[in-house]
């Protein structure tokens, strides 16, 4: 990667044009019509370019870019898994591109919607889906929006609360507060699964149900998931699976077969479409029969993200009822290779077998000695930068302090596994011998070690911004 | 094992590692899940397509869809999509890259989004923008609750009639869970009545207000008083906004507004049947902290190199958890990267020669429907692109008509008026056969 | 070692409490601020604002982090220590001599469920 460091508007230069547009009719008013007290007094600053400075210009932004087609990422609890090509030119049609949302009576995207539900609850065990939401946590946030619609409908209103555990991925308390309810968080047993001695007290009237991955964030099954299912049932709450963690089970486990009443899946993880640098995604919501009609829920504006759907339906119709069987295996044995193959180097809390994923929790020999201090998760992450690897996710999820959550995908060889337990070997070795290696790293990317601090204490977030120095 | 394009493993991979974990099977791998949750049965998915098959399926749906020229708007706008935009964001690099936490090797996503913010803000007027939300509605909701939690005590905020409904709707819909309390500020002659909202103030428990910019029925409001009305009751203003008509008219900021929220889409955004689409959110200085989304700030590296950071992430789930701003993760970057290239080609010459032709076009259309003696003119205030007409003849005959000519507008509102738009991609050539069709 | 100060009274949850007639003078000490790092943030509350004993008043920032600071007394907020608004790190070179907030005491025999420095010391040894 080369360090380039121009941002567009620094190749502005007045009377530049990059765009093709008709001209004006010279005889007709245009915006000058218009009062001048509903017009703004300046134009907006925004950059005079050319074509090719724009395109130079986000091409060598690229090139300071890693991505899914430049490498691995084993990144736990993100399923980065390849993005097939087919899907880009099928969500590309101009025949899709150009429809208006609110068109009515277009058979060939009802086949799509219907579709998906289709193929979704099939391989899910839910009911029906809403494609409204456009993330997961947006999903998340519909489907406790279905699990409080559901009580409030049965005249219920005591049932404000949610239980999570204390394994559970950030958006899942967040959604919770968005919601109105109010989180009541269940420990983790010493095999870092849900206490379920620890769950019964904590079931009351006042519960609207559960939020749970399984596998948990740690990768491992919640063994215990139907008894845990008959309590929260049984209390009058209901189930609701956190579908980030779907992949393993893509072909083996159905969550609605474990009791699961409503759940969310993101198809930029389990179903392939690509992550976008951040978006766009979406996040089906699933539900069990007796929630259908609550799945109205209007959390969007128009249809959701259609070209994402697209994208993912594409990617089912490849799978097919054959390949979807092999999914979650491939999976599930990519993450207890690396495990099995580097437990030697880095500490692992839990032994048991995982699933798609497992954590780390930091380094067994950090390197600390007299006057050094020894080599942390984060300094693991940016040395694995320096050998074109993207870094495992780190310090998450919160039960252990140097986590280090590795998850490969079925989509990766096992060649690129093999090579990336040698550089993780290599890296423990380093420490081992010199932390400050580690600590110094990353080497050889075009930046390295921002001042984070400063960046928060005195924030520069615009170009204007900059230079009030 | 038959191969699999997606499954790079051959049976010698499967069985090496296998060998290496000391389990015999696949299936061995699952032998922690209890035998009433593992599925044994049959999925009731279609075999398995080549890609071929693949290709042709999806042929097959697009064309069922009519192709329509489309004079709508309403929330969703067909502006022309510069070549170069899809170019670039197909780049590998671009669309296959995860969230960048990981800096060092993001710096590529980073910097589009820091432009994006920075395009967002001199758009808007605003100090800080975030790097997008799901859409404009879902922003609109968001700034609902940051203007709730601002307000501490107070708990109700005032939604003008005036947005399209589908922002009402998720308005509505977050409130509600949320125990927000939403009054609808009543329009005179098509605008947010200033009367109105007002009125709802001195009713009390005002934590703010949502008004747009260019409203339902296309027209430029005048939002003169607004923020004043609602600063002196500490209560904040948020305004609703198209983003490419904010390249002419008076920016939030010029309103002075606190917050300045829409969607993105009108920025060279395909249709695509409502998404995936970009939300913005931009607000003044006071109020950055209190900014949910993600944000890019700029620093410098060990090396005193300009680096930039996704920054102030105190705020955000995974170190807030349920004190977050907001409860999102992923938003709409790669879409946030289409609109950051399509200002960048458009500039201010552009944006403005945008503008004059949809309003040249748009005028046009008006004139020409009123000629043909089946509309009324309902509104006598100035619109951009988009304008409402009441119609004499039942709306449902007009919109089949339109179809049947190969066009999609005349579109319904609440009032039984129906709306047409007018953008730069229609020529006079197609309005002429519109108001034929008619 | 993490420095302490005497005559002061310190709550669990690591904020100390100068007491100035009936005004409580709100910071945290030199064992908070070595565990948050660098401090980017303090998230205050605003004058005439109502504090509980025991309930969030506003959080301590870092990049990685927040952490929630609580109420040792109940009472208003009469002041808001603005330097420390505008300049954080303040609060990790002296903890001590940076208070966050002043407090107009509601009920001031809530002091007594307050530690004193010796306990304090005691306190953050485990």
């Amino acid at each position: 990667m080369k360090y380039y460091d121009k941002l567009i508007f620094e190749l502005s230069k007045q009377g530049r044009v990059g765009y093709s547009l008709p001209e004006t009719c010279s005889k007709c008013k245009g915006i000058e019509a218009i009062p001048a007290s509903l017009l703004r007094s300046k134009a907006p600053e925004l950059p005079e370019v050319s074509e090719v400075d724009v395109v130079r210009h986000y091409t060598n932004l690229s090139q300071m870019n890693f991505g899914v087609d430049t490498g691995f990422y084993p990144l736990g609890s993100c399923t980065m898994k390849y993005n097939p090509k087919i899907n880009e030119e099928i969500a590309a049609m101009p025949a899709f591109a150009g429809l208006h949302p609110l068109q009515k009576e277009l058979k060939g995207v009802d086949a799509v919607y219907e579709g998906m539900d289709k193929a979704l609850a099939a391989i899910t065990g839910m009911k029906h889906f809403t494609f409204k939401p456009c993330a997961g946590a947006h999903g998340e946030l519909t489907g406790l929006m279905i699990i409080r619609e559901y009580h409030l409908s049965r005249g219920d209103f005591k049932r404000t609360r949610i239980i999570v555990p204390d394994s559970a991925h950030g958006t899942n308390p967040a959604s919770a507060a968005v919601c109105g309810l109010d989180v009541v968080v269940v420990k983790s047993n010493a095999n870092g699964l849900v206490d379920v001695e620890e769950l019964k007290p904590l079931l009351d009237d006042t519960i609207a149900g559960i939020m749970m991955t399984n596998p948990n964030t740690l990768g491992l099954f919640e063994k215990d998931i139907r008894q845990i299912a008959d309590l929260v049932h049984a209390a009058g709450g209901l189930l609701y699976y956190d579908g980030a963690n779907m992949n393993p089970l893509i072909g083996t486990v159905r969550p609605g077969d474990m009791g699961f009443d409503v759940m969310h899946l993101n198809l930029h993880k389990s179903f392939s479409t690509p992550h976008g640098g951040g978006g766009p995604g979406s996040g089906p919501v699933g539900v069990c029969e007796k929630l259908v009609p609550f799945l109205g829920v209007n959390v969007s504006g128009f249809n959701g993200n259609f070209g994402v759907i697209l994208r993912a339906y594409a990617y089912i119709l490849m799978l097919g009822r054959e390949n979807v069987k092999l999914c979650g295996k491939l999976a599930t044995l990519g993450a207890n290779y690396i495990k099995e193959s580097l437990k030697d180097c880095y500490k692992l809390p839990i032994e048991s077998v995982c699933k798609h994923e497992f954590v780390f929790d930091g380094l067994i020999n950090d390197g600390a000695c007299e006057g050094k201090e020894g080599a942390a998760t984060l300094d693991v992450a940016k040395r694995l930068l320096d050998f074109g690897f993207h870094a495992p996710t780190i310090y998450f999820p919160l039960l252990f302090h140097q986590a280090i959550m590795i998850e490969p995908t079925e989509t990766e060889s096992k060649e690129t596994l093999d090579e990336f337990i040698e550089v993780m070997r290599k890296i423990a070795a380093e420490a081992a011998q010199d932390p400050d290696i580690l600590h110094g790293a990353p080497h050889n990317t075009p930046i390295s070690r921002p001042d984070e601090t400063t960046a928060a204490r005195n924030p520069i977030l615009k170009i204007q911004d900059e230079c009030a120095c | 094992m038959a191969g699999f394009q997606y499954f790079p493993h051959t049976d010698n991979d499967i069985r090496a590692m296998l060998d290496r974990i000391g389990v015999n099977s696949l299936d061995d791998l699952y032998a922690d899940v209890p035998k009433d949750c593992l599925y044994k049965g049959e999925y009731d998915l279609p075999e398995a397509m080549t890609e071929q098959q693949v290709r042709d399926f999806f042929e097959g749906l697009a064309a069922k869809n009519p192709k329509l020229k489309v004079f709508a708007g309403a929330g969703a706008y067909d502006h022309y999509t510069p070549a170069v935009i899809p170019y670039i964001t197909q780049r590998s690099e671009f669309i296959t890259a995860y969230t960048p936490y990981q800096c060092e090797i993001s710096q590529g996503t980073l910097r589009y989004i820091f432009e994006y913010q920075s395009m967002i803000c001199t758009l808007t007027g605003m100090d800080v923008s975030n790097a997008s939300m799901y859409d404009g509605p879902t922003a609109a909701a968001e700034s609902m609750r940051m203007m709730v939690a601002q307000a501490k005590k107070k708990n109700t905020v005032l939604v003008s009639d005036t947005l399209l409904p589908q922002v009402r709707g998720v308005i509505a819909t977050y409130a509600k869970y949320a125990g927000i309390t939403i009054k609808s500020i009543s329009a005179e002659n098509g605008q947010t009545s200033k009367k109105a909202l007002e009125a709802l103030i001195a009713e009390g428990d005002v934590a703010g207000a949502i008004v747009p910019s260019v409203n339902r029925f296309g027209i430029i409001e005048n939002l003169e008083g607004m923020a004043d009305a609602l600063h002196a009751d500490k209560a904040m203003l948020t305004v609703y906004c198209d983003p490419s008509a904010l390249a002419v008219v008076k920016t939030p900021a010029e309103w002075g507004a606190d917050v300045a929220v829409g969607d993105g889409q009108p920025l060279g955004i395909p249709l695509c049947y409502g998404g995936p689409y970009v939300g913005f959110m931009a607000c003044t200085k006071d109020h950055m902290r209190k900014l949910p989304g993600r944000i890019v700030g700029e620093t410098r590296d060990k090396e005193g190199r300009r680096a930039f950071v996704l920054t102030l992430q105190a705020r955000e789930q995974h170190i807030r958890r349920e004190k977050a701003t907001s409860n999102i993760c992923s938003n709409e970057s790669l879409m946030a990267l289409w609109v950051t290239v399509y200002l960048s080609l458009m500039g201010p010459e552009g944006m403005k020669q945008v503008n004059d032709l949809c309003y040249q076009r748009s005028h046009y259309l008006y004139k020409k429907l009123l000629e043909t003696g089946k509309f009324e003119p309902v509104f006598d205030a100035p619109f951009l692109k988009e304008f409402v007409l009441k119609p004499l003849v039942p709306a449902a005959e007009l919109q089949k008509k339109l179809a049947d000519a190969g066009f999609f507008g005349a579109l319904e509102t609440e009032e039984g008026y129906v709306s047409f738009c007018v953008t730069e991609k229609r020529s006079y050539e197609d309005i002429d056969e519109l108001v034929k069709a008619l | 070692m993490s420095k302490i100060v005497e005559g002061l009274k310190y709550s669990e949850t690591h904020e100390w409490v100068k007491v100035e007639g009936d005004i409580a003078v709100i910071g945290v000490t030199d064992f908070a601020q070595k565990e948050m790092g660098e401090i980017t943030y303090v998230d205050c509350p605003d004058v005439d604002d109502e504090v509980e004993k025991g309930s969030e008043f506003g959080a301590l920032e870092s990049v990685k982090a927040a952490s929630d600071l609580f109420s040792p007394v109940s009472g208003t907020v009469t002041e808001v220590n603005e330097d420390v608004v505008d300049d954080p790190k303040l609060v990790n070179e002296d903890a001590f001599a940076n208070w966050i907030i002043k407090v107009q005491m509601s009920d001031a025999s809530e002091l007594d469920g307050l530690m004193d420095a010796a306990a304090y010391k005691a306190f953050i040894k485990e």
